[in-house]
């Protein structure tokens, strides 16, 4: 089943997950996940509605705690109380809404949280050159057409995804979470995020890619994972499987591969 | 991609400086307001042919006027860009009053006055923000209790006496409000330097940035890490500080304060914030913004009257020009986009 982290043995695992299960209530969303991502991977997160993929990234992002089941961080054992927790230790999320402010510019919603000061005397303000000419230097390694000082109110699509992804950039995270980039945006625009993906990966950054555009998945990613009611059926490099496969799997028409 | 292409990529803006003012409600407002003062001095003059909208005693006029407004809409502004409300201020106005005349007229200094005055606002604007901010309770009902409230206690604390004897400072506490520095009135000077200390608060600190992120979209700047319950709860402070502070000048330029100080002041103010371009979704709004539009409308006021309209008129032509102007950016928003 593992054959992937066998032949990547040389690779160092980035993120351990053991037998981690979430309940709400009486409800189970994951039962009993193990899961490994490497150092500098793009893993594919598969999965029908109600699957348990969002629950999945919100634990991970340290949205959720789990119910039961151990994370090991390069190793480590560790537990995230806070989104803030999961950002300091290299883990960056991009939320399906974007978490983006239309009233402000491109370079604004980059550093928002994290604005760069400088001293103006005794006062703390903005270091507002800094931030357009370093947001600007996160598009251009993009290769994405965002201008910092644009309004985020006046883009596209796909310029969107380019601002919060750039937004993950500010730190050089080991891993970062992308919830459903692609639902919701223009053909072309696709190709435009898949390719903001494929400069991650060429960064070294690991990308966790919930999608449920199959061809996506095959385009960009290493490996594919695949939840069905809370449970891992699959867990493929992306060279040894189908879409038919994947297909077959996320709706259960075969049982695991 | 070269260095210099990158530089010019970074200092690209979409827009150039006239496309920047054709989106820009201060822009039209300040327009607006040039165009009436060139009608008003044409039309001001009386029966006998006489100047009477530019004189200087009647631009004093308007300069008082606006600025005791303008000063809280400055406050109105922060709050209303953070998709928020504050109907209270013309009751916290009466409160804060009442607390400085009655602290004077017990024989106390001006110090004291006036500590009592910003502290009893301040006091209002924290109750506002810890229930908006922290409880999570809506503005809009949050702040109309608090103007019932601040209303009522005028009222019990006075015990709807009116005070006119302010104590042993009583010159200096007047002179305060009524005095004017360099021929420029005191509550001008302070309302231009609170539009200087938002303006800069506004472009070049994180509490500005964060104000407009709260306002465009709240979840956004939460996820992002942005104290968000903290900056509500500032603007808040912020807009009932200013409310105190208008308060303690009005009272020193009248000479006296009653129960009734501030009465709908709530609704000049708020008209005069959105009429600068304060956007009550949030998100948009400045400080310069809330400067024009209250020295617009309190223009307009002054105008019906110095062409000699019935003053039961104002209402109706400052209210027309609230919608107008709402509607205008409508429109403009609409045909950019």
């Amino acid at each position: 089943m593992n054959s992937y982290s066998q032949e990547n043995q040389s690779k160092s695992v980035f993120l351990d997950l053991r037998n981690i299960s979430k309940s709400f209530g009486a409800i189970e969303a994951l039962k009993g996940i193990n899961m490994q991502l490497f150092a500098g991977e793009v893993v594919g997160l598969m999965g029908d509605n109600g699957a348990g993929k969002s629950t999945l990234i919100k634990i991970l992002s340290g949205n959720y705690q789990p119910t039961s089941g151990e994370m090991y961080l390069e190793g480590h054992p560790q537990q995230f109380n806070r989104p803030v927790d999961a950002r300091t230790h290299g883990i960056e999320v991009v939320y399906q809404d974007l978490a983006l402010c239309d009233h402000l510019t491109a370079a604004h919603n980059v550093f928002l949280g994290r604005e760069k000061k400088k001293w103006l005397g005794p006062l703390r303000i903005l270091d507002n050159k800094f931030m357009f000419s370093k947001a600007g230097e996160i598009f251009a390694m993009l290769k994405s057409e965002t201008r910092p000082r644009d309004l985020v109110k006046q883009m596209s699509g796909g310029q969107r995804q380019a601002v919060a992804i750039a937004r993950t950039q500010l730190s050089s995270p080991e891993l970062v979470l992308m919830d459903e980039p692609t639902a919701a945006i223009s053909v072309r625009q696709v190709s435009e995020v898949l390719g903001l993906i494929k400069r991650l990966q060429s960064q070294g950054v690991g990308v966790l890619l919930i999608s449920h555009r199959m061809p996506d998945i095959f385009t960009v990613c290493d490996r594919v994972v695949v939840l069905r009611r809370g449970e891992k059926v699959a867990d493929k490099h992306i060279s040894e499987t189908s879409q038919d496969e994947v297909t077959g799997l996320i709706t259960g028409a075969l049982e695991s591969a | 991609m070269t260095d210099s292409s990158l530089t010019k990529a970074i200092d690209l803006q979409t827009h150039s400086v006239w496309q920047q003012l054709y989106r820009s409600q201060p822009f039209w407002v300040t327009i607006a307001a040039i165009g009436l003062c060139v009608v008003l001095s044409w039309a001001g003059t009386d029966s006998r042919g006489e100047q009477v909208f530019f004189t200087a005693q009647n631009f004093n006029n308007v300069a008082l006027n606006f600025s005791f407004i303008g000063i809280i809409a400055i406050g109105m502004t922060a709050v209303i860009i953070t998709a928020g409300i504050d109907l209270s201020v013309g009751s916290v106005m009466g409160l804060s009053g009442i607390a400085t005349g009655l602290t004077l007229s017990s024989g106390y200094g001006v110090e004291a006055g006036i500590a009592a005055g910003l502290l009893t606002a301040l006091a209002c604007g924290l109750v506002n923000g810890f229930l908006i901010s922290y409880v999570g309770l809506s503005p809009f009902v949050v702040t109309l209790g608090m103007l019932s409230i601040c209303r009522s206690l005028a009222l019990v604390v006075s015990n709807n006496k009116m005070f006119y004897e302010f104590g042993p400072d009583e010159d200096l506490f007047v002179s305060i409000g009524g005095g004017s520095y360099f021929g420029i009135a005191n509550s001008l000077v302070l309302m231009l330097i609170l539009t200087i200390f938002l303006g800069f608060m506004l472009n070049y600190t994180a509490w500005g940035r964060h104000l407009y992120a709260i306002g465009s979209n709240e979840n956004a700047a939460t996820m992002t890490g942005v104290p968000v319950k903290a900056v509500k709860m500032s603007a808040y402070l912020f807009c009932s500080l200013t409310a105190g502070m208008s308060a303690i000048m009005i009272v020193g330029w009248m000479g006296s304060v009653t129960n009734a100080l501030g009465m709908i002041y709530e609704l000049r103010v708020i008209a005069s914030a959105v009429i600068g371009g304060a956007d009550l979704m949030g998100g948009v709004g400045s400080a310069y913004g809330a400067l024009i539009g209250s020295f617009l409308v309190e223009l307009i006021r002054n105008g019906l009257l110095m062409a000699g309209v019935d003053p039961y008129w104002q209402g109706t032509f400052v209210g027309l020009f609230i919608i107008f102007a709402v509607a205008l950016e409508r429109i403009r928003s609409h045909r950019s986009s």
